[in-house]
């Protein structure tokens, strides 16, 4: 494999997508109706991929392991999808999206995508509205919007507290319209297993049907991973049960470089860990930091009487607070960017002032909110001198009609009331930046092997913005893959179809049936949660929010012997040969023994600390991230070279022509 | 806490199920109802025997995966919410948990807990879209102001997250309240309007022909629906049929 080119089209920034656009070879509809793709993940960028991929006319095969595309992780994004409509005339405009994406992104990501994803993002909104995407609206009937960390205009399109499942409905729904047509053929309840290369193309998938067990070859002239991140890496994060890291993990075995593992991102506002029993973490949508405010209390007296139950946070006065987000960024307050939102959480509740009882919360409070709204809707409606029981009244009803369904998630688990007392909050794993390397036709190093949406690693660089997941996801899958594939398929207008009675599929499948094989008679000691709940600790204790040279060659250490360990002797009960989701999750976890180690190795030869990789190492004075722009402006690309640990590093030089590369200030 | 459970266990589709008691110590009040059968299937796998298989993915509410019928209700005691965020404190120390699956002709069990929802699938395949070509240049999404009202009613016909409690619910599994939701979102937009009679008469021939009983009026759906879809969906959908009908 030669050097990393990623073909970033020539000429003025602005111009680049439309002239690429107008260049690239297209392939005419009756071509497209003898050529076959297959999509894996129905997420928003599988599903909006499939579904303009199978409108052009192409024959699409879409795989997900849910019991319906519907069901995507996508479904779960709460707060909103930017756009940069300028609808609320407070100066937004393409530009500014992108620079505040690359600016957010602490300068790792690449300038021509991210200016692209901008320039598509008001599409996006025109597209979903015109599927019937039933977003908040003002009362003048015209869409609302609010705003999201780390900028400083709204720009933020959102429904509820449930934008990412109504845009992955819409996206469903232009799907289900083609699978009505026969264009789009949709395998529900099937996982890839391994990638098939022929002649050093990918040319088809092993799935394995997960309710009979069989194990099944699909071939395509092109195949799209849009599956996801791998938070799960982790055990507990915001990422739903199945969240897995396979099909990435197994293109990159067949050759696709991976890129920045180690830039994840933790988010600031989840629920806090309650125990050991704990499967997974659930998000407070960061649409919350626009009208709560983050606080501890000032005296670490008044934080330990608060987690030994003694004193309610509700009786601590004004004065006995500390906003340390106000304190230390006025600029943006409390709604600086995730990372430095995180590490701001961390570093008050490593210093003991924590406020729930194992002393990793802090408090997100919407009183001040409460009441804010509530004189606002007293004269509006026309009340005069309401007592503060009424303007309390007033000021619920609103934040219950902004926040609702997050105010109700939040009591059922917690058993607490947000109106009456604040929240607790504690940063959790939410977002992996990283992921497959793609050129700027978001093709991996593997021809005609795409990667979109959060698994690859485009757009975010060190760290990405609220609202922005959901953007780049639709971007990648209504607005540019299907432009960008064409260019590859229309030199395979004469292939005709890809056979599966091959040499390589016979291996690829082979390949598969071992490993089902070798993990169900090790017949060992204990149950994959065992090793997926170690893996987890590892990764947070050492590769978490803070990370450091002695602590990574450690878990870079420990990880091997854990995998090690976990291949001869975990425990899959069952049979290959039906419903089996202990053999399910057992493959899953076998990825990310890899994966973590490789993970680890990418943090430490990182030596410098940006977005979400920060490393004790690097910092300022004021516990400030602290880049080395002269060393490390590139792309961390993985070649995968058998053990994880001996993986090539490949470079992508970062250039930045039309941004000044400048440190990063909220304050 | 301690419990007696009483969970459904069926091999396959192809085989017949049966009741199945476990009892189960040291379960705390802070877990969900699913982490309570992790630590089930966590000791059953430590003995050597198979787990128990439910369907759950999100564990946040959401993605309308998990679906167990809880001493005969869907998703259990609680309302307005998913299994997923049902938690123990909901239940006492002592008491006999009966879990079964969704029982219904049209969601035949695959394994265990675990149906097949597919016709759910079908039904939205049938006319649950807008025809608008993706890869198109649409209108501006300002050009048509939608009234806040309508946008908010077809907003929350549209939080309906498939789950099927409605139709494990009703005393004729029917599946009227779901396909309404959905008849209803895009009914009530500018958007939805143009295609309307057409969606509608195909979404109910789908739904009929699925195996899903008739609609008798009882409201159990909308009482058991984890996002408080309501039964006003259904009357809404009954209007559009019968003018789509007489359209002809």
């Amino acid at each position: 494999m030669g050097v990393l080119d990623s073909k970033i089209p020539s000429g003025p920034l602005a111009d680049k997508w439309t002239n690429h656009k107008n260049k690239i070879d297209l392939v005419n509809p009756a071509n497209k109706r003898n050529i076959d793709v297959i999509v894996v993940g129905t997420g928003l960028a599988g599903g909006s991929a499939a579904a303009t991929l199978a409108e052009l006319g192409y024959n699409v095969k879409t795989f997900c392991y849910q019991d319906s595309p519907r069901r995507a992780h996508s479904i779960a994004a709460q707060g909103g999808v930017n756009a940069a409509k300028n609808y609320q005339g407070d100066g937004d405009s393409v530009y500014r999206l992108f620079y505040d994406t690359v600016k957010g992104g602490d300068y790792r990501s690449r300038e021509a995508n991210v200016h692209r994803l901008a320039e598509v993002s008001t599409n996006i909104i025109d597209q979903c509205v015109a599927q019937g995407v039933p977003f908040a609206r003002e009362y003048g009937g015209l869409l609302d919007n609010r705003s999201f960390g780390g900028v400083l205009v709204s720009r933020t399109f959102y429904a509820k507290g449930q934008t990412g499942q109504q845009l992955l409905l819409g996206a469903y729904a232009a799907m289900n319209r083609q699978i009505q047509r026969g264009k789009i053929k949709s395998y529900t309840r099937h996982e890839m297993l391994d990638m098939v290369l022929v002649d050093g193309k990918a040319r088809g998938i092993i799935a394995r049907n997960l309710v009979t067990g069989e194990i099944e070859r699909h071939s395509g002239h092109a195949v799209v991973l849009a599956t996801g991140g791998y938070g799960n890496l982790f055990f507990l994060s915001t990422y739903c049960m199945g969240a897995n890291v396979m099909a990435a993990w197994k293109a990159h075995k067949r050759g696709a470089f991976f890129a920045n593992p180690c830039f994840t991102q933790i988010h600031p506002t989840c629920i806090p860990v309650s125990g050991d029993h704990q499967s997974k973490l659930t998000l407070m949508s960061e649409s919350l930091r626009n009208d709560g405010r983050i606080w501890v209390p000032k005296n670490i007296e008044d934080a330990k009487a608060i987690r030994e139950g003694r004193l309610k946070p509700t009786e601590l006065k004004e004065e006995d607070r500390d906003y340390y987000l106000e304190r230390r960024y006025p600029a943006f307050g409390n709604l600086v960017p995730r990372d430095v939102a995180s590490r701001a959480a961390k570093e008050r509740c490593d210093a003991g002032y924590g406020v729930n009882k194992t002393g990793e919360a802090v408090y997100l409070d919407f009183a001040a909110a409460i009441m804010r709204y509530g004189r606002e809707k007293a004269l509006t409606s026309g009340m005069k001198n309401p007592d503060d029981a009424t303007v309390r009244k007033l000021g619920e009803e609103i934040v219950e009609a902004k926040y609702g369904n997050l105010f109700q998630m939040y009591e059922k688990i917690v058993d607490q009331n947000p109106y009456k007392t604040p929240m607790m909050i504690y940063p959790a794993v939410h977002y992996t930046m990283g992921g497959l390397w793609v050129d700027y036709n978001l093709m991996t190093t593997v021809p005609g092997c795409y990667a979109a949406g959060e698994a690859n690693f485009s757009d975010h660089g060190a760290n990405r913005l609220g609202a922005s997941a959901l953007m780049q996801g639709l971007a990648d899958g209504y607005f540019v893959l299907p432009y960008t594939i064409g260019d590859y398929l229309s030199d395979d207008i004469r292939t005709g179809p890809i056979s599966t009675e091959t040499e390589e599929f016979d291996a690829a499948e082979k390949n598969v049936r071992e490993r089902i094989e070798k993990l169900m008679s090790t017949k060992g000691e204990h149950s994959v949660d065992y090793y997926h709940k170690r893996l987890g600790k590892i990764m947070w204790n050492k590769c978490g929010m803070a990370r450091n040279e002695k602590e990574l060659k450690e878990a870079m250490k420990e990880i091997a012997e854990l995998r090690k360990d976990f291949w001869e002797n975990v425990k899959v009960p069952g049979s290959p040969d039906a419903k089996n989701q202990e053999l399910e999750k057992a493959g899953r976890v076998a990825d990310f023994l890899e994966l973590g180690e490789l993970f680890a190795k990418d943090a430490l030869d990182r030596n410098e600390s940006c977005g979400g990789h920060f490393r004790d190492e690097y910092q300022t004075p004021e516990g400030e991230a602290l880049r080395d722009d002269k060393n490390y402006t590139y792309v961390a690309a993985w070649e995968y070279k058998g053990e994880p640990s001996k993986a090539k590093l490949h470079k992508e030089d970062l250039v930045y022509e039309n941004i000044e590369v400048k440190t990063r200030s909220y304050k | 806490m301690k419990l007696y459970l009483k969970i459904w266990r069926q091999k396959n589709a192809e085989s017949k199920g049966s009741m199945v008691e476990y009892t189960l110590d040291g379960i705390e009040n802070d877990m969900s109802f699913l982490e309570m059968l992790d630590v089930l299937n966590e000791g059953l796998i430590n003995k050597g025997e198979e787990p128990v298989e439910f369907d759950h993915d999100c564990r946040e509410g959401i993605c309308g995966t998990c679906s167990l019928m809880i001493n005969g209700r869907p998703h259990g005691p609680d309302s307005k919410i998913t299994v997923c965020q049902l938690h123990m404190r909901s239940f006492n120390d002592g008491d006999t948990i009966v879990i079964e699956p969704w029982r219904a002709k049209a969601f035949p069990v695959i394994k265990d807990l675990i149906v097949d929802r597919n016709s759910f699938d079908r039904i939205q395949q049938a006319g649950g879209y807008i025809s608008v070509n993706t890869s198109g240049r649409p209108v501006d999404a300002n050009a048509i102001p939608i009234e806040k009202d309508l946008a908010d009613a077809s907003f929350n016909a549209a939080t309906c997250i498939g789950c099927g409690a409605c139709v494990a619910a009703c005393k004729n599994a029917s599946a009227m309240l779901f396909t309404s939701a959905k008849v209803s979102q895009f009914a009530l937009l500018p958007q939805g309007r143009v295609e309307a009679s057409e969606r509608v008469l195909n979404m109910v021939r789908q739904m009929d022909l699925e195996g899903f009983g008739n609609c008798t009026n009882t409201g159990a759906c909308e009482v058991e629906c984890p996002k408080g879809i309501s039964l006003e969906n259904i009357a809404r959908m009954n209007r559009e049929y019968l003018s789509a009908s007489v359209k002809g």
